[in-house]
């Protein structure tokens, strides 16, 4: 721990060491580390089986990677690439998002159409909330009383309570939900759906949906555009949504719902996540084993950067 | 006979929706398999329920959340029994039947009384027939026909530029009708099938395929791929490394075309894989595929439309809203001219997918899935019009 902040401290006062984007590659087990100067893998560090959903909390200090094979969520120390421990978390964990306390994870247990929800001090778990079949998308609202959980089979997103810890609505979305994020200071909640082809975009109020993003690309059918992962780009006016085997990233207005871009990036475009300043963006692409860098000024990419087989999640963290 | 019911789980916040039940009947003709000379793929016994059985399961978990009850059952014709009066029995109890029958008797129940208006799956019988002058408008299919078989595999040898093919068909009915597909379908490619043979050996292959084979082929001449229509899988898996000239096989063995296999992995389909082989103990096949899409299907109509009334679900089904997220990366629907689900094929061998047709660059102007199989104004069929 000594050496952690030892070395932190160290980081703080050489800001070139660069801020660095960790991504898991679900079929070799790893997490490649892109080095955000120098768009370079530095470090590839073993995980459990299946490496898929991550996370870090909220000072950093630890990760949280979902090793579906391995049934376990493990606590790594970002540093070291050392496993501290692992978490009780239900059989295959596929993605978690940690609560604003910090201390609880809610994991979406995708075989068992559970999500669990495991105090990460205790290393217990809390609760576990019946939900939709292959649960899979999860979100939680700013202020932490609301988690999503959406079920890939049943094509729900499922409204938990967090105080409750027990679910308050069940709202239907298109065909093979992936992905919900909260907008708009939680006021908004959209959901991706990869079969659908769409974007649901609900009221969090009534739990209504207020509007649906559809997407369009010349000379791919509309069978291949599939929306899975999106996040919100700098100062929230754009969200960027991977759209699968169609091979590009859309960019949406968030406040008209229109589709403004379609950026060309590697195959199967999956997850993503942004460097501090959001800048630049970096794509997980599953099938071609490579991440794609977008220039967020010009919706541009830059670069191709070779990571492990099958990318899947990415998580940004700061080291200065 | 098993009956399985959805309970509505307690402390699961419903949506405001009328409570319904939703009853399905899966009736399936007992039929004696064929002999083979090997031992090694017993069909399983379960084959078909068990797909069913999961669709249930998927349908019963979305339904708690709408107030639709789902309940499943199996009837099982014995050997010799009548099928027509089973399915006209099961019809008197609900509209929703899955068949597992050969195609005739498919046909018979859908021409009963009982099942004016009534929504009927058929999960196993190839028969491209029933897709085209034989078809009926309350019976769709899940299964792919053998037309769609046949031209993913003939897609797979244009890519490669295989374009010549030999042929080994066997003496039984259902190897005739595929090698009647791969015929249609290479003339519908541009692929030739040159030099044919028919399997006619009785000697056991387990014992002497390497010296009788690469006799047996050696008259074949020169080809790319040889194809092997053998549907029961009897010699099929003695050709392949026996043949006199070293070329792949494909067809029943080798390179096969599946609605399902269990090397799929890709699209989420760990997670069907998983939930099934947790549920029937071995993998899902093809069958059971077709039976879970079956069940899916009406769930998928079911949820949508908030409705248990076949007429609505059936219109819906065949509607341009219907998708069914398949697990093989594309939606899937159902052609409105006869009642076939379009569905991409995977392409496999024993050990791994090899590829998923429709491949890349057989283009249709409605969707590429319409590649496979037979299209508007082929079909015959005139009973959706």
């Amino acid at each position: 721990m000594k050496l952690t902040t030892a070395l932190a401290t160290l980081l703080m006062m050489t800001p070139a060491y660069a801020d660095e984007i960790w991504v898991t590659n679900e079929k070799d087990d790893t997490i490649s580390v892109i080095d955000i100067e120098t768009l370079e893998v530095t470090r590839t560090i073993p995980t459990g089986e299946r490496p898929r959903g991550i996370t870090f909390s909220k000072d950093y200090s630890v990760v949280y990677i979902c090793a579906s094979d391995s049934d376990a969520v493990q606590v790594m120390d970002p540093v070291s690439g050392e496993i501290l421990h692992d978490l009780p978390s239900g059989e295959d964990p596929e993605q978690f998002v940690l609560h604003p306390d910090n201390r609880h994870l809610y994991i979406a247990n995708e075989d068992d159409a559970i999500t669990t929800v495991v105090d990460v001090k205790t290393r217990t778990v809390v609760e576990q909330i019946d939900v939709g079949i292959e649960p899979e998308g999860m979100a939680v609202s700013p202020d932490g009383k609301i988690v999503i959980t959406t079920s890939e089979t049943t094509n729900m997103a499922h409204w938990i309570d967090t105080d409750e810890k027990a679910i308050f609505a069940n709202t239907l979305v298109d065909s093979r939900p992936r992905h919900a994020e909260f907008l708009k200071g939680g006021t908004e909640l959209w959901v991706s759906s990869e079969i659908g082809g769409t974007i649901s975009v609900f009221d969090v109020e009534t739990q209504a949906e207020k509007a649906k993003i559809s997407f369009k690309l010349p000379n791919i059918h509309p069978d291949r555009v599939q929306p899975v992962g999106f996040e919100l780009g700098p100062d929230e006016t754009h969200a960027y949504v991977a759209l699968g085997p169609s091979n590009h990233v859309a960019v949406v207005n968030a406040e008209t719902f229109e589709v403004e871009d379609y950026i060309l990036v590697g195959r199967r475009v999956w997850h993503m996540d942004f460097n501090a300043d959001k800048s630049l963006l970096f794509t997980t692409n599953g099938i071609s084993g490579d991440v794609t860098v977008i220039d967020t000024a010009t919706n541009k990419p830059i670069k191709s950067i070779k990571v492990g087989r099958f990318p899947w999640g990415a998580a940004f963290r700061p080291t200065n | 006979m098993r009956i399985l019911t959805a309970a509505l789980l307690a402390g699961v916040m419903a949506l405001p929706a009328a409570a319904q039940e939703i009853s399905v009947i899966y009736l399936r003709q007992a039929v004696a398999p064929p002999p083979t000379l090997s031992n090694l793929d017993p069909v399983p016994e379960d084959l078909g329920w068990r797909g069913a059985e999961l669709g249930l399961a998927d349908n019963a978990t979305t339904g708690r959340f709408l107030g639709q009850t789902w309940t499943l059952e199996e009837v099982t014709v014995p050997e010799g029994g009548d099928f027509p009066a089973a399915a006209a029995r099961a019809l008197e109890r609900t509209p929703y039947l899955v068949l597992d029958a050969p195609a005739t008797l498919q046909t018979a129940a859908a021409d009963l009384p009982q099942a004016t208006g009534a929504l009927l799956f058929n999960a196993s019988a190839p028969d491209t027939l029933l897709r085209a002058s034989g078809c009926r408008a309350n019976l769709l299919h899940t299964l792919p026909s053998r037309a769609m078989k046949a031209d993913a595999l003939m897609q797979f040898f244009t890519a490669r530029r295989w374009t010549d093919i030999a042929l080994i068909e066997g003496e039984a009915a259902d190897d005739r009708a595929f090698a009647t597909a791969l015929d249609a379908s290479a003339r519908k490619f541009g692929l030739k099938i040159g030099a044919r043979k028919t399997w006619a050996f009785d000697a056991d292959m387990r014992r002497n395929a390497s010296q009788e084979v690469p006799l047996f082929t050696q008259d074949l001449g020169d080809y790319d791929v040889l194809l092997v229509a053998d549907e029961a899988n009897d010699f099929a898996r003695y050709i392949p490394f026996n043949t006199w000239r070293p070329r792949p096989v494909a067809g029943s063995e080798g390179l096969t075309a599946h609605a399902w296999d269990r090397v799929v992995e890709q699209w989420g389909a760990a997670q069907l894989q998983s939930r099934f082989e947790d549920l029937a103990d071995r993998p899902m096949q093809d069958i059971d595929y077709a039976a879970w899409a079956a069940l899916r299907s009406l769930g998928e109509a079911a949820t949508r439309t908030k409705s248990d009334d076949p007429a609505t679900l059936r219109s819906y089904i065949l509607g341009p809203d219907f998708e069914l997220a398949g697990f093989k990366g594309r939606p899937q629907t159902f052609r409105s001219w006869n009642g076939q689900m379009r569905q991409p094929m995977p392409l496999t061998h024993r050990g791994a997918l090899v590829a998923q047709a429709p491949l890349e660059g057989f283009l249709h102007q409605r969707t590429e899935l319409d590649t496979l199989g037979l299209d508007q104004p082929e079909s015959g069929c005139s009973a959706f019009e």
